[in-house]
């Protein structure tokens, strides 16, 4: 009897059902899309923030000071300590490798040539544009191309296996240069491949492949700092404990963190004779503008998890107000509160199921098309996201029918037969 | 006697033909019904407070994270061209471009000798400014005193492993400096040493060649202000720090655009909510309709009533609603930002025009479909 009464309502009130149901289907997609959403978001924009460029910089560990002014390298060339270009694809090999966005070794040389002023030396930087490196069973690619994703070049990059340069603008512009002339460097004809702005202090010199700066430098493999792209945590008071002073368990902790200290440490590990240090200016500060970006999606989620459970309850106290007569019916033929009760409640119930259901892979898809549309990239729903919603929608159409159905039960079946309600 | 009190009202009635009826209507229908009318302007309010909240967050998101990104530092820099100083007024023509939306702090640069004969660079600079537009150095003590120093990390191995008092010469003239606390960044800072202005330029006597400036504006703003410095600085180069600028935009564009995604959906949702509860309370008053109608009551009337009914609901929701969004906006702000949210006024006319837009239709739709039921039937309670 009691599945009669549900499948009859069901099938003969279409209009209502089918307003409720809309509701509760809205109401979760919404809900699944915003948790989506907002426990993705993280992920997202530490990926945009990578924008800031590198985040870690590894040196020698005998290193001797820079001598730099404005960008400007006074140190003499053959200062200081080098490391080795062989031990670089082994950042690929540490525990947080996939956590490595990106990596770009420099080698600084200053060169002779016959085209600038005499007495002043050409500064030249040997770095990686794209390079393919293997490591163990790994392919990659890095380069200056991702870690420092605000150079534009004029022209084209030059191949990392060629002896083509790219010329600082500034520089460019003193030796009124376009892409595609010829410089000469120590001696050799290069073609400028294009004109490099950056904004930086990088506008002024050349920059070439790693293998040219080395031949130039006669330093085969020497690398004379490591710019690293990492995605990390944001800093807490456990991240800046040294970890010499940590044991066992809290230790594996801090080393199994992503932590720009603990990345630095392993990369450290990683590569022989270095030292490695985050830079703060944009280590530091990827963690603040993280944080707020992340509470503030998780307020705005709370706020659509209110209105859209607001939603539902209002659709669902509707629904159950307008059916008072029915309510009056069968109390007059003899049921009781609790049967009535029953009947509504598995009603909300059959509802929210479906609902939440359809509402999910909605709300799935939503989130899916955000990501497309936003980050250029998918946004993963959580399977264990699915019992969660479709709780969360059980438990807000029960509570927003509750009200309802105490007062319709309350109801003198008298008046609400005689249409006074 | 009582024909002419009769004729009074008579009179009366004519001046104010229906209003009068038409007000006492709308005010008993609000009054006798007061739960159902309560719930709907519940949900009215609710849904304008909702789009308050966000449109508010929407428009002000923006200036709030502006600040978390100024922590970054400078995003324009000033450097005197072929390596000489920059004139004394430099600083204060870039403080009145700036006009307050901004730091800028002077940076003077020299190469030293150490007293065993390394190379090390030394800057002088306003500490008490590089400490607000630096957030990020990591210091131990921050000098305060004339001939304090502030020694980088790599630096201080190199001038005073032992944080004693050393000696550094420039072009034979030599001062004596207190490593006051040791700076760490990361960067080329570390290996440098910092003083304050005063004791640089006594010791050097050079002025100094590089302003940074740290401007809150976005990009184009940060372009117009490099356009507007440079005629005002013939002698020096002027250009914005890309690296700065074209992340900070890159991130602010894509929170702006998830938040503005969440706020068409809660929009929506609460537009929603707004829709099934009004179309619920008018159908319930189908009675009504159909005895308005049995006394002659012409449909553009019954229209109106019901129009003018949800147009009220949504004028007290909407001003009800931004009050409460305002708050919640706020609370937002001053939970995550520590800041509250400024109220947007000019989100007001929209909330209001959408609340009385979003009852209008739930009123009139079910008005709609109920013109063609004879008020007989319903009156029968069919």
């Amino acid at each position: 009897m009691f599945g009669r009464l549900v499948y009859e309502s069901f099938r003969r009130q279409k209009r209502r059902k089918l307003l409720a149901g809309i509701a509760i289907t809205l109401g979760v997609a919404v809900a699944t899309a915003m948790i989506a959403v907002a426990t993705d978001i993280g992920d997202k924009i530490s990926r945009e923030l990578r924008r800031y460029g590198a985040n870690l910089i590894v040196t020698p560990q005998e290193d001797t000071l820079d001598v730099q002014i404005g960008g400007v390298d006074l140190k003499p060339p053959s200062d200081g300590a080098y490391l080795n270009e062989a031990d670089l694809p082994k950042i690929k090999g540490m525990f947080w490798r996939n956590n490595i966005v990106g990596f770009a070794p420099m080698l600084p040389v200053s060169v002779g040539s016959e085209e600038a002023d005499e007495s002043k030396n050409i500064s030249l930087l040997g770095t990686y544009f794209s390079k393919r490196l293997t490591f163990g069973k790994q392919d990659f690619v890095t380069g200056v191309r991702i870690t420092h994703p605000w150079w534009k070049v004029q022209g084209s990059w030059p191949d990392d296996n060629s002896s083509d340069v790219l010329l600082g603008q500034t520089l460019a512009a003193k030796l009124s240069r376009k892409p595609g002339d010829d410089i000469e460097i120590a001696g050799q004809a290069h073609r400028i491949s294009g004109i490099l702005s950056t904004g930086g202090a990088e506008d002024s010199p050349i920059v070439a492949p790693l293998a040219l700066a080395q031949q130039i430098l006669g330093k085969p493999g020497a690398v004379r700092r490591v710019y690293v792209s990492a995605l990390t945590k944001p800093e807490d008071a456990f991240a800046r404990r040294d970890p010499q002073s940590l044991r066992g368990a809290e230790y594996d902790r801090w080393y199994c963190s992503p932590y720009a200290a603990s990345i630095a440490f392993q990369l450290q590990e990683a590569i022989p004779h270095s030292h490695a240090e985050q830079i703060r200016q944009i280590a530091q500060n990827e963690g603040t503008v993280l944080s707020r970006i992340k509470g503030l999606m998780l307020l705005v989620t709370l706020a659509a998890l209110f209105a859209s459970a607001f939603a539902v309850s209002a659709a669902m106290a509707t629904a159950i107000f307008e059916r008072r007569a029915e309510v009056g019916l069968m109390k007059a033929l003899g049921a009781g509160s609790v049967s009535v009760a029953a009947l509504f409640f598995g009603e909300a119930l059959l509802l929210a199921l479906i609902g939440g259901i359809v509402g999910f892979a909605g709300g799935a898809l939503l989130a899916r098309r955000i990501g497309r549309s936003i980050f250029d990239s998918q946004i993963t729903i959580d399977p264990v996201l699915f019992p969660v919603i479709l709780a969360i929608a059980v438990i807000v159409t029960f509570a927003g029918s509750a009200m309802a159905i105490r007062r319709a039960v309350k109801f003198d079946p008298v008046y609400a037969l005689r249409g006074e309600a | 006697m009582s024909t002419q009190r009769n004729s009074d009202l008579v009179n009366r009635r004519a001046a104010k033909p229906h209003t009068s009826m038409f007000l006492r209507m709308l005010m008993r229908a609000a009054v006798l019904r007061r739960g159902r009318a309560a719930s709907a302007l519940l949900a009215m309010a609710v849904a304008a407070a909702a789009a308050t909240a966000m449109l508010n967050l929407y428009v002000d998101v923006q200036a709030k994270l502006r600040k978390e990104f100024r922590n970054y530092g400078a995003n324009i820099v000033v450097v005197a061209k072929d390596g000489q100083p920059l004139p004394a007024d430099a600083l204060a023509r870039v403080e009145s471009a700036l006009d307050g939306h901004g730091l800028a702090v002077p940076f003077a640069y020299v190469m030293a000798r150490t007293s065993d004969g390394q190379s090390v660079v030394v800057s002088g600079t306003d500490l008490d400014q590089v400490r607000k537009l630096d957030s990020w150095w990591s210091v131990t003590a921050w000098p305060n005193a004339s001939q304090d120093a502030l020694v980088g990390a790599r630096a201080a191995a190199v001038v005073s492993p032992q944080g004693k008092a050393f000696d550094l010469s420039f072009q034979g003239r030599t001062i004596h400096l207190n490593p006051a606390g040791t700076l760490r960044t990361g960067a080329s800072e570390d290996s440098r040493i910092y003083l304050s202005l005063k004791d640089f330029e006594s010791w050097t006597g050079l002025q100094p060649s590089t302003i940074e400036i740290a401007f809150s504006g976005s990009s184009e703003e940060i372009i117009a202000l490099v356009q507007k410095l440079t005629p005002a600085l013939p002698f020096a180069e002027v250009r914005p720090i890309r690296q700065i600028m074209e992340g900070e935009a890159r991130v602010l564009g894509k929170t702006r655009a998830t938040l503005a995604a969440a706020a068409v959906l809660i929009i929506a949702t609460a537009a929603l909510c707004v829709l099934s509860t009004l179309i619920g309370w008018v159908f319930d008053r189908r009675r009504d309709f159909a005895i308005m109608k049995a006394l002659g009551a012409s449909e553009g009337l019954i229209g109106g009533f019901f129009a003018a009914e949800a147009a009220a609901l949504g004028a007290v929701g909407a001003i009800v609603g931004f009050g409460v969004g305002v708050g919640v906006a706020a609370w937002i702000g001053r939970v995550n930002f520590h800041a509250p949210v400024v109220p947007r006024f000019n989100v007001l006319p929209i909330v209001f025009v959408g609340s009385i837009a979003v009852a209008l239709i739930s009123a009139v739709l079910p008005i709609f479909l109920l013109r063609r039921v004879q008020p007989a039937m319903i009156l029968r309670g069919e």
